[in-house]
C-alpha cells in the first residue's frame, strides 16, 4: 500500500492538495484538502449590500462574473426587483461569453497537457498533421508550414528548458495520441492562448473590463443607445457581433474538432472517473426573468442514482434541503460536528487542526480541508458540465438530448461512457457548443431591443435603501461553467447581516461528510488506476476533468462576529 | 537558457526585421518612443532571458487572467521568446514534487538572477496555515523564494496591499509583500492590474534591464502617476458640472460625469483612461460604471461604492476637482508617511537608492 500525495495540485484555481491510498496498482482511498481561507463572507457583514457584487466577484479571477452574478440576483431576491429585459440579456450575453472562455482555456491550457504529450510533438510529421486536422476541421490556418513553424518554436523552447512545460510526464505510456495528433494539441493550445483574449472583450464593451466586470443590482451599468457616442451603439454592437463570429470558427473549427480527436484516442477513460451518481443543476439562461425558471434555458433540478426517469425539483429556500457539514473540515459548529445547517443559518468558526507545517502528509487526520462539506437532503451531488447536461436531458430538453446522441454516435460510445472522466471533458464541449448557439440567439434578441428603441438596463425602483423593508433575505442561483453556485443574504436595516457562499467546487472538491460520504473528487478517483506512483497523470486527468476552482470554495464566516479562534498546534 | 533574446528569437526563425519591430513595439510599450529603440535593440541582443517564477498565495487569479490578455506582445510570444518561466502555478505542466522542482532548481541554479512575480497577499494569522502549499506555508515559501531574487514585483492589488481578504476585519492577517520582504518591490496594483501595464512592466525591468521609476508607494511612475479622473474623457462634463443623476438616466446616456454615481476617479491613480482595458477596448467609466478605486490601498474600507465622494461648492470649476485632488492627495501622503514610519524604514531606503542610481544610470 501506497500513499501518494500531489501538492501543489497546479493548471488549476487556488491550492489544491490530494492524497491517494493506493493498492496493488489502484486507488483505493483519496483525501481532497483545500488548503488556502481568506474569510470573505465575514469581510462582508456590515457592507451595503449593493456593493456586495464587487467583493464577491472577487472570490474568483478565473471564473470571473459568476459570483457578481449571484450577488445581484441574491439581492434583487431579497428586495423585490426584477430586472428589465434587455439587462436580463446583456447578463446572458456576458454569462455564455464566459462559458466559452472558461471551456476553451480550461481544456488547453489546463486540461490537455494531461493528455497532449508536447515532447512528442517533435517527432511529428507536419505534413501529415497538416492533412489530419484537415480530415476534421475547416481551419484554414491548419497547413504544413504552420505546424512545421510551431514544431520549430517547441524545438527552440525544448532547448532551452521547457520554461512551463518543464518535469510533466512526458513518455508516460498513458499518453497514447500520435506525434500529428499531439502536434496538432500543442499548436492549438498557443491559438487558444491569443484567441481567449478576444472573446472577453465582450465583457470589456459591457462591463467595461475583463477580469472582473462591472456588475449592478438592478439592472447592468451600462446604456444601450443606437444614437449616442458614449452609450454601447452601432460600433459596440458590431464589435461584439465580430467576437461572436470569432467564437463560432474557434469552437466549431477548433475545440470541439480537437476535443473528439483527442477523446477518440482515450476511450479506456470512459471506464473511469465517474464518481458519485448524483447530479445537481440550478439551472441558468433566464428567458423571461429570473423567477420563471421553467423558462430557463438550462432546467434546474437533481438526477439521483443515474435515474434519468426523474428529475427532483430543488428549493434553495427550503432549511432540510441544502446543508453544510464540517465533520472534516477545519472548523467548528456549536451543536457539533455531526450536524449540517442551512447556508442562511451558517455558523463556521475557523479551527485548523491539522499539523503543524512543514508537513508530509495529513494521513491520520480526521479533518483534513478548509472546505465544508455541501450535501441535498444528505446526499452527496456531482454538479458541473456534466450534471447540467444529465439534468437537461432527463427533463427532456430536445435540443440538449440530439446533441448529446449525436457526439456520443460519433465517438461510438454507449450512453454510459458520459459517467467518466472522458464523459465530464467532452460534456464540457456540449456545454460550449449550446452556449455558442445561446449566445448568438440572445445578440440576436439585443439587437431586436434596439431596433424597437426597448433599451432600458435599470430597474431603479429599488435601489435607495431607505424604500427597503428593514429586515429581507434572499438567495440568488447561478449555473457557473463549473456547476452550481448559490449566494444567500440577509439584510437588516440597509445593511448585510449575514452572507454565504456555496459553490462549485465547494460540491465536487469537499472532504468526506459525518456519515463518511465521498463528495465528488475523491469517490471519482477511487477505483482509478496507478501505473506509476512518481508520476500520477491519471490522478490529474480525473480532478481537471472537474475544472477545480479552489478559490471559490473556501470562505470563513462567523455569523455572532465571534473572535476566530486561535489555531493551538498539539 | 544562457541566450541573448535576439539569439533566441534568430533560432526560432524570426529574421532581423522581426526582432526590431519586436524591439520598436517594447519600445511603444515602455514609453520610450522612437529614440528609444535603439536602446531596446542593444539590451534585448546583450541580455540573457531572465529566469522568472510566478507564485501564488491569497489570491482569486485573477492576475494571471489578466496577464494572459496582454495583447503586445501576446503572452504566448512573451512565454516562448521574452522570460524563462519556471514556475506558475496556473499554466505548468508539472503537478506535486515535480513542481516544486522546478521551483527550486530555477532558486538554484540562478541565484541573485531570477526574477519572482508575487500574485497574492500572505496570511500571517495563525502561524500562516490559512494559506499553504506543499505541506509549507505561504511565508516561508515567499522568504525562500525572496531570499536570492534579484527583483520582485508584487501584482495586483493582493500583492500590493493586501486587497479583498485584507478589508476589514482582516479575518486571516492577510499582509501585502513588500511588509514581509527585506527588499525593495515594483507594486503594481489594481484589481486585477491591466494586462499591457504588466507586460509593460515585466518588459521594463526584462528588457530594459531597469527597475521602472517608482512613486512613495512603490508604484511606476509610468501607469500610477495620473489620477483616473484627469485622464477621463468625461472629465470635461465634470468641469462642466454634467452629471448622471441615476443609473441609465438620459444623462448617462450622453456620457456625463459618473461622480455623483461614487465615481472613485478623482481619488484613484492608475492608467484606465488611458491605456484602458482588453485591448484597448473600454474602461469602467466607458462602459458606464464609476471607477471602484481598485488600485487604491484600501479601497474596499473607503465607504460605499456608491456613495460620492465628500461634497465640494462650485461643481464645474476646474479648481474644484484639484481640491478634491489635494485632499486626498494629502491624506494619501499621510498614510503613506505612517506606512513608512511604522513598517517600512530601511526598504524605503532602498527603494530610494534605486531611485538614485536610476537617474544616475539616466
Amino acid at each position: 500500500m501506497a500513499r501518494i500525495v500531489v501538492d501543489p495540485v497546479t493548471r488549476i484555481e487556488g491550492h489544491l492538495r490530494v492524497e491517494a491510498v493506493v493498492e496493488n496498482g489502484v486507488i483505493t482511498d483519496a483525501f481532497s484538502s483545500g488548503t488556502m481561507v481568506r474569510g470573505l463572507e465575514k469581510i462582508l457583514i456590515g457592507r451595503d449590500p449593493r456593493d456586495a457584487w464587487a467583493i464577491t466577484e472577487r472570490v474568483c479571477g478565473v471564473c470571473t462574473t459568476v459570483h457578481a452574478l449571484a450577488s445581484v440576483r441574491a439581492v434583487e431576491d431579497a428586495l423585490g426587483i426584477a430586472v428589465p429585459p434587455t439587462a436580463e440579456l446583456i447578463r446572458n450575453i456576458m454569462m455564455a461569453t464566459l462559458y466559452l472562455h472558461d471551456h476553451v482555456v480550461h481544456f488547453y491550457h489546463l486540461h490537455a497537457l494531461d493528455w497532449v504529450d508536447v515532447v512528442n510533438a517533435l517527432k511529428a510529421d507536419p505534413k501529415k498533421a497538416a492533412e489530419l486536422a484537415g480530415s476534421f476541421s475547416k481551419w484554414d490556418k491548419n497547413t504544413p508550414a504552420y505546424f512545421s513553424q510551431v514544431q520549430d518554436k517547441i524545438k527552440a523552447f525544448a532547448a532551452s528548458g521547457l520554461g512551463i512545460f518543464a518535469n510533466g510526464y512526458w513518455g508516460h505510456p498513458a499518453y497514447k495520441l500520435p506525434p500529428e495528433v499531439n502536434l496538432i494539441g500543442v499548436a492549438h493550445y498557443l491559438d487558444a492562448l491569443e484567441w481567449q483574449k478576444e472573446i472577453v472583450k465582450i465583457h470589456a464593451v459591457f462591463g467595461g473590463k475583463n477580469p472582473h466586470p462591472n456588475y449592478l443590482v438592478g439592472g447592468v451599468p451600462c446604456s444601450v443607445d443606437a444614437n449616442e457616442v458614449a452609450a454601447i451603439n452601432s460600433e459596440r454592437l458590431n464589435l461584439v457581433a465580430r467576437l461572436i463570429g470569432q467564437a463560432e470558427e474557434f469552437v466549431n473549427e477548433v475545440y470541439i474538432p480537437d476535443l473528439l480527436a483527442v477523446a477518440s484516442f482515450y476511450k479506456d477513460w470512459a471506464a473511469w472517473g465517474g464518481g458519485l451518481k448524483n447530479y445537481l443543476s440550478y439551472g441558468e439562461y433566464p428567458t423571461q426573468g429570473y423567477a420563471k425558471t421553467e423558462a430557463f434555458k438550462y432546467p434546474r433540478g437533481v438526477v439521483l442514482n443515474r435515474d434519468l426517469s426523474t428529475v427532483h425539483p430543488v428549493n434553495p429556500r427550503d432549511s432540510q434541503e441544502i446543508k453544510e457539514y464540517i465533520a472534516s473540515s477545519w472548523y467548528t459548529y456549536q451543536g457539533g460536528d455531526g450536524v449540517g445547517i442551512h447556508p442562511w443559518a451558517g455558523e463556521t468558526t475557523l479551527n485548523y487542526s491539522g499539523p503543524k507545517p512543514p508537513f508530509e502528509t495529513l494521513e491520520g487526520y480526521a479533518k483534513y480541508s478548509f472546505l465544508k462539506t455541501p450535501r441535498w437532503k444528505d446526499n452527496a451531488m456531482e454538479v458541473g458540465p456534466l450534471a447540467r447536461l444529465i439534468v437537461a436531458y432527463a427533463a427532456g430538453h430536445t435540443d440538449v438530448q440530439e446533441l448529446v446522441k449525436d457526439t456520443l454516435g460519433k465517438l461510438n460510445v454507449p450512453v454510459t461512457a458520459l459517467f467518466s472522466t472522458l464523459g465530464r471533458t467532452a460534456a464540457r464541449g456540449l456545454d460550449a457548443a449550446l452556449a455558442l448557439a445561446w449566445l448568438k440567439e440572445f445578440f440576436g434578441q439585443l439587437m431586436d431591443r434596439v431596433k424597437i428603441n426597448e433599451t432600458s438596463t435599470f430597474n431603479g425602483e429599488r435601489w435607495e435603501p431607505k424604500s427597503w423593508p428593514k429586515d429581507a433575505e434572499g438567495v440568488g442561483l447561478v449555473e457557473a461553467p463549473r456547476g452550481a453556485l448559490a449566494h444567500w443574504i440577509k439584510i437588516h436595516d440597509g445593511k448585510i447581516d449575514n452572507y454565504q457562499l456555496v459553490v462549485p467546487t465547494t460540491w465536487n472538491g469537499s472532504p468526506r461528510d459525518a456519515k463518511g460520504q465521498h463528495s465528488s473528487f475523491e469517490a471519482s478517483l477511487i477505483g482509478t488506476p496507478v501505473a506509476n506512483l512518481e508520476q500520477p497523470v491519471e490522478i490529474l486527468r480525473t480532478i481537471h476533468s472537474f475544472d477545480p476552482c479552489l478559490a471559490c470554495s473556501v470562505h470563513l464566516y462567523d455569523p455572532q462576529g465571534r473572535h476566530i479562534s486561535q489555531v493551538s498546534f498539539e | 537558457m544562457g541566450q541573448s533574446i535576439w539569439n533566441s528569437m534568430e533560432t526560432k526563425g524570426y529574421s532581423r526585421r522581426d526582432f526590431l519591430q519586436f524591439c520598436a513595439t517594447a519600445a511603444a510599450v515602455a514609453g520610450l518612443g522612437q529614440t528609444g529603440v535603439a536602446e531596446v535593440v542593444s539590451a534585448f541582443e546583450k541580455k540573457e532571458k531572465p529566469a522568472v517564477v510566478w507564485m501564488h498565495f491569497q489570491e482569486c487569479t485573477c492576475c494571471s487572467e489578466s496577464f494572459i490578455r496582454a495583447s503586445h506582445p501576446i503572452v504566448v510570444d512573451a512565454l516562448l521568446d521574452v522570460l524563462d518561466l519556471n514556475y506558475t502555478e496556473t499554466l505548468m505542466a508539472a503537478s506535486g514534487f515535480q513542481a516544486e522542482k522546478c521551483l527550486s532548481d530555477t532558486i538554484e541554479k540562478n541565484k541573485g538572477k531570477y526574477i519572482v512575480l508575487v500574485e497574492g497577499a500572505v496570511p500571517t494569522g495563525a502561524d500562516g496555515v490559512y494559506c499553504m502549499i506543499g505541506g509549507k506555508t505561504a511565508e516561508s515559501i515567499l522568504q525562500t523564494v525572496a531570499k536570492d531574487a534579484a527583483a520582485i514585483v508584487a501584482w495586483g492589488s493582493c500583492a500590493s496591499n493586501g486587497c479583498v481578504q485584507a478589508a476589514k476585519p482582516n479575518p486571516t492577517g492577510a499582509t501585502p509583500i513588500h511588509k514581509l520582504v527585506d527588499k525593495p518591490v515594483i507594486n503594481v496594483p489594481g484589481c486585477p492590474p491591466i494586462a499591457d501595464v504588466m507586460m509593460a512592466v515585466v518588459t521594463h525591468l526584462l528588457v530594459l534591464g531597469q527597475v521602472p521609476k517608482l512613486d512613495s508607494q512603490g508604484r511606476p511612475k509610468e501607469f500610477y502617476g495620473r489620477r483616473v479622473h484627469d485622464t477621463c474623457y468625461r472629465r470635461a462634463n465634470y468641469d462642466a458640472g454634467l452629471f448622471v443623476e441615476s443609473w441609465d438616466d438620459e444623462n448617462a446616456h450622453k456620457g456625463y460625469c459618473l461622480y455623483k454615481m461614487g465615481c472613485k476617479g478623482p481619488v484613484t491613480y492608475n492608467a484606465c483612461s488611458v491605456v484602458k482595458w482588453n485591448e484597448g477596448t473600454s474602461y469602467p467609466i466607458q462602459s458606464g460604471h464609476g471607477c471602484i478605486g481598485c488600485s487604491e490601498a484600501g479601497f474596499w474600507d473607503n465607504g460605499p461604492f456608491y456613495q460620492h465622494l465628500p461634497s465640494f461648492p462650485g461643481f464645474g470649476i476646474e479648481s474644484t476637482a484639484d481640491t478634491v485632488g489635494m485632499v486626498v492627495g494629502a491624506a494619501t501622503l499621510a498614510g503613506v508617511a505612517a506606512h513608512a514610519v511604522v513598517t517600512n524604514i530601511r526598504k524605503r531606503s532602498v527603494i530610494a537608492e534605486v531611485h538614485a542610481e536610476d537617474q544616475k544610470e539616466s
